[in-house]
C-alpha cells in the first residue's frame, strides 16, 4: 500500500532533526502529524485516494464479524484471499483502461474465451498444459490488441468497440467449446494448482513479508541518499522508518493469518506480485506516464508528440491479457470450463472493483492497487452474505450501493478538485 | 540581407475542408526579436501557430529555417528544428504533476525507469530562474493558479533550449501582476537571443514588448509594422480592415519593412 505513505513526500528533513537523537514516540507522532496535515490538504483539494475504500472495508468487516464470529477467522480470510484473485486480475486490466477514461466491456468474454482455448487444447486435444496455457493467454492478448487497434484507428469509443468484442469473443468461445458443454480440468494439473497450491511452510509467508518490507525500505533509503547528495528535499529517516514499519506490520499480519490456516496461497502471491509489478510499470516507466497523460488530456499528449494510437492499442492489449489470465484462475478455482464461463456478473464485478478501489471513471487517476482493495470489498460482502445466509438478491443491492457511493465520491472529488484549481 | 531569418514562411496556405483559413502567408522571425502576430478573432492566428508547430501542417507554401527549406509535418519535426510552442489552452495534463508535465514525451530514464529525482532537480532549477513563487512540484497541475500554469507551460517549452518560441495569447487569462511577470520573462528570453512570435489582443503588451508586428486579416497578410515607429491607430485600423482610409498604406511585403 504505497499510496498510504505517499503523503509523507512533502515532509522535509531538517538538519538538526538528522543529528539529534529524537525520542521514538515523539518521532512517530510528528510523522503522523505530517500525515494529518497532508491529509487535510488532500481532503480540501478533493484527493481522497485510498481512504474511502479502506473505511468501507473496515465497516464491512466489523459488521459481518459482529453478525458471525467466523467471518474474520483465518480459514475464511484465506479463502477470501484466493477468491479475489481471478476477478481481481481482470480488474487490474480494467484499471489500465479506466486510466484512459475508457471502458472495456469485453473482459468477461475474453476470460471465458481464454479458458475455453486452454481446456479444448489441453483436455480434448492433449496439448501439454504449459503450451495450452500460453496459447490461452495469447488469445486474450490478440483479442485485446485487435480491439485496441480498432478503437485507436476508428476513434469509436472503446466501450462500443468492446461491446462488439463481448458478443464476438463469446460466440467464438461457444464455437470452440462445441456441443461438449462442460470440460473438466485435470484436478492435479498446473492450472488447477494455480488456486489450490499453498506454501505450507510458515517460513515462506514470513520470508516474503520480510522481503517486501526490506524492498520498501531499501528503495526509499536509496532515493533519500540520491536526493541528499544533490541537496534536494528528501524524506526524513523517521518517515522512511514509519513507512517501512507500516508495510511490515500489514505484511506480517497477513502472513500470520495465512499461516494459521494452510499457509500462503500461490494464487495470492501471483496476484500481489502482478499488481506490484504493473504498479511500477504505470508509475515509473515511460509507457505508464503516457497512459496517465492520455487520461489527463488527449490533445496535450498529442502535442507532446506521444503516439496516441500505440498507447491505446497497448492498453487494451494489457486489458485483454489480464482478462485471459484472470479467466484461467477462475477456471482453476472450479477446475472446469463451461459455456457460462466468463458470463454473468463477472464483467460488472471487475469494473466495480476498480472503481470502488478508487480509480476514477474520468481517467487519469488511480493505481493497480485499487483492484486489490475494490475486490476485497466486493468479495468480503459476498463472503459475509454467504456466511450469514443472506439471499443473493440482498448481496447485489449492497454491492450496487457501494459502487454507487464510490462513483459519487469520484465525481464529487473531481468537481472539488476543479473548483480548487480555479480558486 | 546579412543573416537569413531563423524562420521564414512564404506563400503558406491552409484549408479546413472548403474553408480557406490561411492564404499566401508571409512571415519572418529573427533571432533576438519579438514579432507580434495580430488580428481579429478568426483571422487565422492560432492556425498559423499550429502550422508552424506541426500540429496542423501547411497545405502549400515554403517554410525556411535559417535560409533552407524544411518540411514540418509533425510536432516532432518542429521540435527537432528548435521551435517550441505555448498554446493558448496551455496543453497541460491536469492530472500530472509539474515535473510530469514538463518532461512529458521526453522523460529522463535511468535503468529503463523514470528518473524522477533528476527530472525534479532540473524542473526546480529551471523554474527558479523563471519565477519567484515556486509551485509545489508534486501537486497536480489542475490545482495550480492560472499564472503558475502559464509559467509551467512556458518552462516546458524552454526545456529543449529552443531557438524560436511561439506564444499564443500568453497573458489573456492572467491578472495584472502575473501579466507583468510573463512579459518580463519574454523580454529576458529575447535578450538571450530567442526569436519570439507573440500572439496578443492587448495592444499595450505589443507596444511594450514587440519589435515588429504582422497583421492577419481574414486569413491573409494585412500589413507589417515597425512597432517603434508605427502608430497604434495604424496597426488597429489594419487589424479591423479600415486600412483604405489610412493616408499611408502599410507595406504590402516583408521586403518593404
Amino acid at each position: 500500500m504505497r499510496k498510504m505513505t505517499d503523503n509523507t513526500r512533502t515532509e522535509l528533513a531538517t538538519p538538526d532533526a538528522e543529528t539529534g537523537r529524537p525520542h521514538p514516540g515523539r518521532a512517530v507522532s510528528r510523522v503522523v502529524e505530517g500525515w494529518v496535515a497532508a491529509f487535510r490538504r488532500k481532503l480540501s483539494a478533493g484527493e481522497l485516494g485510498w481512504l474511502p475504500v479502506v473505511l468501507v472495508l473496515a465497516a464491512v468487516w466489523i459488521i459481518f464479524q459482529s453478525l458471525n464470529e467466523n467471518f474474520l477467522s483465518p480459514r475464511n480470510l484465506s479463502n477470501l484471499s484466493v477468491d479475489i484473485v481471478g476477478t481481481g486480475l481482470i480488474a487490474v486490466g480494467i484499471v489500465f483502461v479506466l486510466l484512459l477514461g475508457e471502458l472495456d466491456l469485453s473482459v468477461g468474454s475474453i476470460s471465458g474465451l481464454a479458458a475455453a482455448v486452454f481446456a479444448v487444447l489441453n483436455v480434448n486435444s492433449g496439448v501439454p498444459e504449459w503450451l495450452a496455457l500460453i496459447v490461452g493467454v495469447l488469445a486474450g492478448t490478440v483479442a485485446g490488441t485487435v480491439q485496441g487497434y480498432s478503437f485507436a484507428k476508428t476513434r469509436v469509443p472503446a466501450f462500443v468497440v468492446t461491446l462488439a468484442g463481448l458478443l464476438t469473443w463469446n460466440g467464438i468461445m461457444l464455437a470452440i467449446l462445441g456441443t461438449s458443454g462442460t470440460i473438466n480440468l485435470d484436478e492435479n494439473g498446473l492450472v488447477a494448482k494455480l488456486t489450490s497450491y499453498y506454501f505450507t511452510n510458515d517460513a515462506v509467508a514470513y520470508g516474503l513479508a520480510a522481503v517486501g518490507a526490506s524492498v520498501v525500505f531499501l528503495v526509499s533509503y536509496q532515493d533519500r541518499r540520491r536526493r541528499q547528495a544533490v541537496g534536494m528535499p528528501h524524506r526524513s529517516l523517521r518517515a522512511i522508518g514509519v513507512r517501512t514499519g507500516a508495510v511490515a506490520v500489514i505484511a506480517f499480519a497477513v502472513a500470520y493469518l495465512l499461516n494459521r490456516f494452510q499457509g500462503l496461497p500461490l494464487a495470492l502471491l501471483i496476484f500481489l506480485v502482478t499488481v506490484a509489478g504493473l504498479d511500477i510499470v504505470l508509475r515509473h516507466t515511460h509507457y505508464g506516464r503516457q497512459v496517465y497523460a492520455l487520461g489527463g488530456s488527449v490533445e496535450a499528449s498529442r502535442r507532446a508528440s506521444l503516439s496516441v494510437t500505440w498507447v491505446r492499442t497497448a492498453v487494451l492489449a494489457v486489458s485483454g491479457t489480464m482478462a485471459a489470465i484472470g479467466g484461467l484462475f477462475l477456471a482453476s478455482r472450479i477446475t472446469s470450463v463451461s459455456q457460462s464461463s466468463g458470463s454473468g456478473v463477472l464483467l460488472l464485478n471487475a469494473i466495480a472493483a476498480a472503481v470502488i478501489g478508487g480509480t476514477s471513471l474520468f481517467g487519469g487517476r488511480g493505481t493497480t492497487w485499487s483492484a486489490v482493495l475494490g475486490m476485497l470489498v466486493i468479495q468480503s460482502i459476498a463472503s459475509g452474505m454467504a456466511i450469514t445466509d443472506t439471499p443473493t438478491a440482498v448481496q447485489s443491492v449492497i454491492t450496487g450501493g457501494v459502487l454507487f457511493a464510490a462513483v459519487v465520491i469520484d465525481s464529487l472529488s473531481r468537481r472539488s478538485q476543479e473548483a480548487h484549481g480555479r480558486a | 540581407m546579412p543573416t537569413p531569418p531563423l524562420l521564414a514562411l512564404h506563400g503558406v496556405c491552409k484549408r479546413y475542408g472548403v474553408v480557406e483559413v490561411l492564404k499566401d502567408i508571409e512571415l519572418e522571425i529573427h533571432a533576438g526579436q519579438v514579432v507580434a502576430l495580430l488580428g481579429d478573432n478568426g483571422a487565422g492566428k492560432s492556425t498559423l501557430v499550429k502550422v508552424i508547430s506541426g500540429v496542423a501542417p501547411a497545405d502549400k507554401g515554403v517554410v525556411e529555417w535559417e535560409g533552407r527549406a524544411v518540411h514540418i509535418k509533425r510536432p516532432h519535426d518542429a521540435r527537432d528544428l528548435g521551435i517550441a510552442t505555448v498554446y493558448q489552452d496551455l496543453a497541460l495534463c491536469g492530472n500530472l504533476d509539474v515535473v510530469g508535465n514538463l518532461f512529458l514525451g521526453r522523460e529522463i530514464r535511468r535503468f529503463g525507469f523514470l528518473d524522477e529525482m533528476e527530472m525534479e532537480r532540473l524542473t526546480r532549477s529551471l523554474l527558479e530562474r523563471l519565477t519567484r513563487n515556486l509551485p509545489d512540484l508534486r501537486a497536480p497541475v489542475v490545482s495550480l493558479s492560472g499564472g503558475q500554469r502559464q509559467t509551467v507551460a512556458i518552462a516546458r517549452s524552454l526545456l529543449a533550449n529552443p531557438r524560436v518560441l511561439l506564444l499564443d495569447e500568453p497573458t489573456a487569462a492572467l491578472g495584472f501582476k502575473q501579466t507583468t511577470e510573463v512579459l518580463d520573462l519574454i523580454d529576458r528570453l529575447r535578450d538571450r537571443g530567442l526569436g519570439v512570435l507573440l500572439i496578443s489582443h492587448n495592444m499595450g503588451d505589443v507596444k511594450a514588448l514587440a519589435d515588429r508586428a504582422a497583421v492577419l486579416r481574414l486569413g491573409r497578410n494585412n500589413g507589417f509594422f515597425d512597432v517603434n515607429t508605427a502608430s497604434q491607430e495604424q496597426i488597429i485600423s489594419s487589424i479591423t480592415g479600415a486600412t483604405e482610409n489610412v493616408p499611408r498604406p502599410p507595406a504590402p511585403h516583408e521586403s518593404a519593412w
